[in-house]
């Protein structure tokens, strides 16, 4: 966990006091619709189809089990009883009324958790890798740089007005869980030949209307650098990007029209002015950030414990071991994984009561942290292996051990018509229903990895382009229809998927998918390649013929 | 269902209300004859032309203190005189989320 010190304190209560003024203001009418909405936009505040919307932010996925009772009681005493967790590391509220917001975010603020640059054009949420600190083989805890990124763009004035809104991501893992190739600047930790540590800086990843993979802009950049160089990107863009049209605002259209050589070039010059000033980050700085991050003392235990070997014994068990719980750098240790996608439920949806009881087991079993993944599930990171039966069961009871993580009902879904102004088409629906087609643990099983990812609009809030199999939202004349694509991925080899034909009826859009899942079990060249390997190998061609010829 | 925010000109082709966001809460509200607003559709003002249209959009941001975001949207008259909302978005926003919450309310 970090721990805020007074400034970062300070900051947070003077922006709730400020925020609610500027409500107070807006609901007296001294303040315009026109004038409020930038305020409350970086203040995380939406205004959806039926409600308002607050954005919290989850830096870095790292949550205290007392911050997740916080947001238990946020969803009870001012929403609805629960919360969504996103694809950026955010929790939203759906129904919260303006009037009560402040106190809303009062409360919070209590416990160290704000929503400031959850929207807006400025440096959103910096997201990491959810088993960050814990995953073996790991350069070294991303969460330290995460840090240091979140406290330099957080109120960064120059950054405040961007032409479009802007996203970084880091990874120090060698498979990617960030999904850094999809963000405006990704960041993968990795050491040079010297053995320094630095980051491989990626820039002009995103999806929505025009998506693109991120492309390299510098294989290495010295961790002492990292700012002077972050900034040097920002400067070009805030120079260069488009402020005339918002679908040709992000960085990645900056990126593409210049071609990645010119815009580096450009970056570069940018940054010989003053790569050695002020930014520069010495060992003290960069110690004071680690020093704040603590880790459990971890008592030596066994492996391979008597209660695991007893419990390997039980199918359901082993069928959620399998699947929710991974390696720890720590031998006796494991990271497990809470899955958020129950059969026939809204993917990344909590209720308070699954929270505070999720808190209470972390108090008894991951020495009281959480942390949140962009695929909309959560982790335990500090799990004793010994505790693993026992922790199953109590997960079980309530409803967040369905044994399908990283399998085909582990969807990830935008909340799209049901609750979002952007939407074209629903979202959580065709989730729902496809989590009842694959709800049988053997045949998910015998599929294997798969991941789905639905947007119900352009938007790709549910990054659809980077689904195994990706599902986009559309309209026409009035209905709802969906676009099929495969083959795309979020992880160090990431790809945008293809098109795989014409847009389907709302009513048929779960049996194409079962159609398109068939199709794979026939053509894939043994039971260990994934869905996604037989796509690239074969191309999408042999997917069509199969799943179009009957329709 | 295309979204309002990208509505670029006013033209009806069949019975229209305004329909916006009540600020305080967010709450879906209709302007009604009386140059207020309501939570119910019924109590929508109906507009059938596009200068109606305009008119009555005009009139009713200029409540910028209680509403958010106004906008036409498209209802059906039942030959009952029942009005129901003109596609599925405004379905969704009158009677609710089509799925089950997660807390029943």
């Amino acid at each position: 966990m970090y721990a805020y010190d007074e400034l970062d304190r300070a900051v947070i209560n003077e922006r709730v006091d400020e925020f609610r003024d500027q409500v107070k203001r807006r609901l007296s009418g001294e303040l315009t619709e026109d004038e409020f909405k930038m305020l409350r936009l970086q203040n995380g505040v939406y205004l959806q189809l039926h409600a308002y919307m607050l954005r919290v932010a989850i830096p870095y996925g790292t949550l205290s089990s007392s911050q997740l009772r916080r947001l238990a009681h946020v969803a009870r005493r001012y929403d609805r009883g629960y919360g969504h967790f996103t694809t950026r590391q955010n929790i939203q509220f759906n129904w919260i009324k303006l009037a009560e917001l402040p106190d809303a975010l009062a409360d919070l603020a209590e416990v160290g958790i704000h929503a400031m640059q959850t929207s807006g054009n400025n440096t959103r949420n910096v997201t990491s890798d959810q088993w960050a600190g814990v995953a073996p083989g790991e350069i070294e805890d991303p969460r330290i740089w995460s840090e240091l990124l979140r406290q330099y763009t957080t109120l960064h004035p120059e950054f405040s007005f961007l032409p479009r809104k802007f996203k970084f991501a880091i990874t120090a893992s060698a498979h990617d869980r960030a999904a850094i190739k999809i963000h405006d600047i990704g960041l993968r930790l990795h050491k040079n030949a010297q053995g320094d540590t630095g980051f491989e800086v990626l820039v002009g990843g995103g999806l929505g209307r025009t998506p693109f993979i991120a492309k390299t802009i510098k294989p290495f950049v010295h961790g002492h650098d990292l700012l002077s160089y972050v900034e040097a990107i920002l400067r070009v863009y805030n120079q260069y990007g488009r402020r005339d049209n918002i679908y040709k605002a992000r960085i990645k259209i900056l990126v593409h029209e210049l071609g990645i050589e010119k815009f580096a070039k450009e970056v570069e010059q940018e940054w010989l002015q003053m790569r050695d000033g002020a930014l520069t980050l010495d060992d003290a700085v960069i110690e004071d950030i680690r020093s704040r991050f603590t880790y459990p003392a971890y008592p030596k235990l066994p492996h391979m414990p008597d209660e695991l070997k007893k419990a390997a014994h039980d199918p359901p068990f082993e069928a959620w071991r399998k699947n929710s719980v991974a390696q720890h750098k720590i031998p006796g240790y494991a990271i497990v994984t809470l899955s958020l996608k129950p059969v026939g439920g809204p993917p990344g949806d909590a209720t308070a009561d699954q929270m505070d009881a999720i808190s209470d087991l972390a108090d008894r079993y991951s020495f009281g942290e959480i942390r949140v993944g962009h695929e909309q599930n959560l982790a335990l990171p500090h799990v004793a292996r010994r505790d693993l039966p026992a922790l199953w069961k109590a997960l079980d009871n309530i409803g967040l051990a369905t044994p399908n993580v990283n399998l085909v009902s582990d969807i990830i879904a935008c909340p799209g018509l049901d609750y979002c102004s952007l939407a074209n088409a629903r979202s959580i629906p065709i989730a729902q229903e496809l989590t009842r087609r694959f709800a049988n643990h053997a045949t998910a099983d015998l599929i294997g990895r798969l991941h789905i990812n639905i947007s119900g609009c352009i938007n790709a809030c549910g990054h659809h382009h980077v689904g195994h199999i990706g599902i986009l939202g559309v309209e026409k004349n009035g209905e709802e229809f969906y676009q099929i694509t495969i083959g795309g991925r979020a992880d160090e080899n990431a790809e945008l998927g293809t098109l795989i034909g014409p847009a389907v009826p709302y009513s048929e859009a779960a049996d194409v998918i079962e159609d398109i899942v068939e199709a794979y079990l026939a053509l894939r060249a043994r039971p260990d390649e994934l869905f996604v390997d037989t796509v690239k190998r074969l191309g999408v061609e042999p997917f069509r013929e199969r799943v179009y010829a009957t329709r | 269902m295309t979204s309002p925010l990208e509505q670029k000109k006013i033209r009806i082709t069949g019975p229209s209300v305004v329909t916006a966001n009540r600020t305080w809460d967010g709450a879906v509200i209709y302007r009604t004859d009386g140059q207020d607003w309501s939570v119910k559709l019924s109590e929508a003002a109906i507009v059938r032309t596009s200068d109606e249209a305009r008119a009555l959009l005009a009139q009713s941001v200029v409540d910028d203190v209680g509403a958010v975001g106004a906008y036409i949207a498209p209802v059906e008259i039942k030959d009952s005189g029942n009005i129901k909302p003109g596609n599925l978005r405004e379905r969704i926003r009158l009677h609710g989320v089509t799925i089950d919450l997660p807390v029943p309310a």
